[in-house]
């Protein structure tokens, strides 16, 4: 049984106020990524914030961001993760949670 | 002047709720900062509420609080590809007066709970992250930096309920970073149905409800649990696993939980439904020997920021408002007695903690998550042992029952040996007892 994922489905249903420019979370040094063997927060990652690009780095892009942590948490042996929550107001706000 | 209060609480959530609310009704002069647009807008929980807390802070909280379901039946399924073995209670004496558990939808809970804050005379401000906790010359916790400008603000004691995340106690050098294998992560999606449909699948009428908590091969052979709620016209469906494994395996959270919602047996329950909101957040699995140091000289951690989370149990919530509490009446206490909020002082919440519920059960079952992180086995081989068993049980085909015993022991047996089979359980019975 393979059954195909859209994670931007599953996200396009969130409320997100977009910080536009200023994005909460930041890759400390391209370089590390790509020498990264497991470059788990493309797995880990829930809302697949960070994706595998064609130079063998790691392309973030925050806008899907659910706040979890799990990519900080997943890359503090290269703490290569620079992590911050959005300003105030911003970011996913959970209708339900 | 720079402004200031009795208390500041960071974060409305459960545990920060309860503390400003305790503060407030005390007529404490108590700030509460929150980074989202409303109370409830950065929290996530699989929304189960156990009563006894909350009526010891609100105690007629029933009368208008937003719950969904009360839960009348309690499933344990342990999946395997494409089948079940679960466990089912369910009693009419949950239907009382006062309800023991509910299903609840966290973002209206937390908005209930931060207006009767407002009327006990808390004040709140929303959309306002803490940037730093400000220090004096000793170290003393003597208030907080925001996000707004000019955003300083003094307080005697500052109570951080800021969530599993705890970034604050963590720059400031009060906590470690999480570690992968104490911390699990979970995703969840609310899906709306028919609230008629909801009551014909899991029969139930009015306002009862069922939870399932599920085990099995839906977590891959990772240490994770899943679970299926009946909210009023929703439901709620998750999974989590620790982080650690997330980190070895290559399998994407969200790839977990599709594979969950079309497992046969959970595919029937949920079909026709509409999802609405997609959900992640981490949880403390780490337990007792992950509670990290919960005072000092002007500070305390309350909740998920304080690792008060019983694994065991799916208990968290609960912890919350409790911790939430203690703090609030430590520092109550203190300000009674005209005592200064030094470590000596708040030693005092500790005690509380060490007294209760929380620290006990957190000591109770520190072994065990240890014991399931070095032991996949209850994660892979046992579910499928398991089921298969079942399956031949349960399969009439004039196969003897003596031959059926012996091939379903000689299954187990198989995947873990004798000796495997004794020392789980005796690490089970010795994580638990």
């Amino acid at each position: 049984m393979s059954i195909v994922v859209k994670i931007e489905e599953k996200l396009y249903q969130n409320r997100y106020i977009v910080d536009e420019s200023r994005p909460h979370i930041q890759i400390r040094n391209d370089a590390v990524c790509k020498s990264c063997e497991s470059q788990a927060c493309t797995v880990c990652c829930p809302a697949a914030c960070y994706t595998k690009n064609e130079t063998g780095s790691v392309t973030l892009a925050t806008d899907g961001c659910l706040e979890c942590g799990t990519c900080r948490v997943v890359c503090q042996d290269k703490e290569n993760i620079q992590w911050d929550y959005p300003r105030g107001g911003y970011g996913i706000s959970y209708k339900f949670g | 002047m720079v402004e200031k209060f009795d208390a500041i609480v960071i974060g409305a959530g459960p545990s920060g709720n309860a503390a400003a609310y305790t503060l407030a009704k005390q007529g404490l002069n108590v700030l509460q900062l929150e980074r989202g647009e409303y109370p409830g807008a950065k929290n996530v929980q699989g929304g189960i509420m156990y009563a006894a807390e909350l009526e010891k802070i609100i105690p007629d909280f029933r009368e208008d609080c937003p719950t969904e379901r009360h839960i009348i039946e309690q499933r344990v399924w342990l999946l395997g590809d494409d089948n079940y073995i679960g466990t089912n209670y369910r009693s009419d004496a949950f239907n009382s007066d006062k309800p023991n558990r509910y299903t609840i939808i966290r973002a209206n809970i937390d908005k209930w709970f931060s207006e009767k804050i407002r009327e006990a005379g808390g004040l709140q401000i929303c959309e306002t992250t803490v940037t730093e906790l400000i220090r004096d010359a000793s170290g003393k916790v003597i208030g907080v930096r925001t996000d707004r400008e000019g955003g300083e603000i003094h307080a005697d004691v500052v109570i951080m309920a800021d969530g599993v995340n705890a970034l604050l106690a963590r720059r400031t050098g009060f906590q470690q970073e999480l570690a992968p294998q104490n911390v699990a992560l979970a995703v969840k999606e609310i899906l709306f149905i028919d609230p008629e449909l909801i009551q014909q699948r899991f029969g139930l009428k009015d306002e009862e409800g069922v939870v399932i908590e599920i085990m099995g091969k839906v977590t891959k052979g990772m240490v994770g649990t899943a679970f299926l709620y009946t909210n009023k016209e929703s439901l709620t469906i998750g999974i989590g696993c620790l982080i650690s494994d997330f980190k070895e395996g290559a399998i994407p959270p969200y790839k977990m939980l599709e594979d969950l919602k079309n497992h046969p047996v959970i595919k029937p329950l949920i079909e026709g439904a509409e999802m609405k909101e997609y959900a992640a957040h981490m949880i403390p699995e780490g337990g007792y020997k992950a509670v990290p140091q919960l005072y000092g000289d002007g500070w305390m951690v309350v909740g998920d920021a304080a690792h008060f989370n019983n694994a065991a149990h799916r208990e968290g919530s609960n912890l919350a408002m409790a911790s939430g509490r203690m703090a609030a009446e430590t520092v109550i206490e203190l300000k009674q007695a005209g005592k200064p909020f030094n470590a000596a002082n708040l030693a005092a919440y500790k005690k509380k903690l060490d007294d209760s519920f929380i620290m006990k059960d957190l000591k109770k079952y520190r072994n065990l998550p240890g014991i399931m992180h070095e032991n996949k086995q209850f994660f892979g081989a046992y579910p499928d042992t398991l089921t298969a068993a079942a399956h031949s049980w349960f399969t009439v085909d004039s196969v003897d029952k003596r031959t059926k015993e012996k091939e379903i022991m000689k299954s187990f047996v198989k995947k873990r040996s004798i000796m495997g089979l004794v020392g789980d359980a005796i690490k089970l019975v010795r994580a638990v007892r």
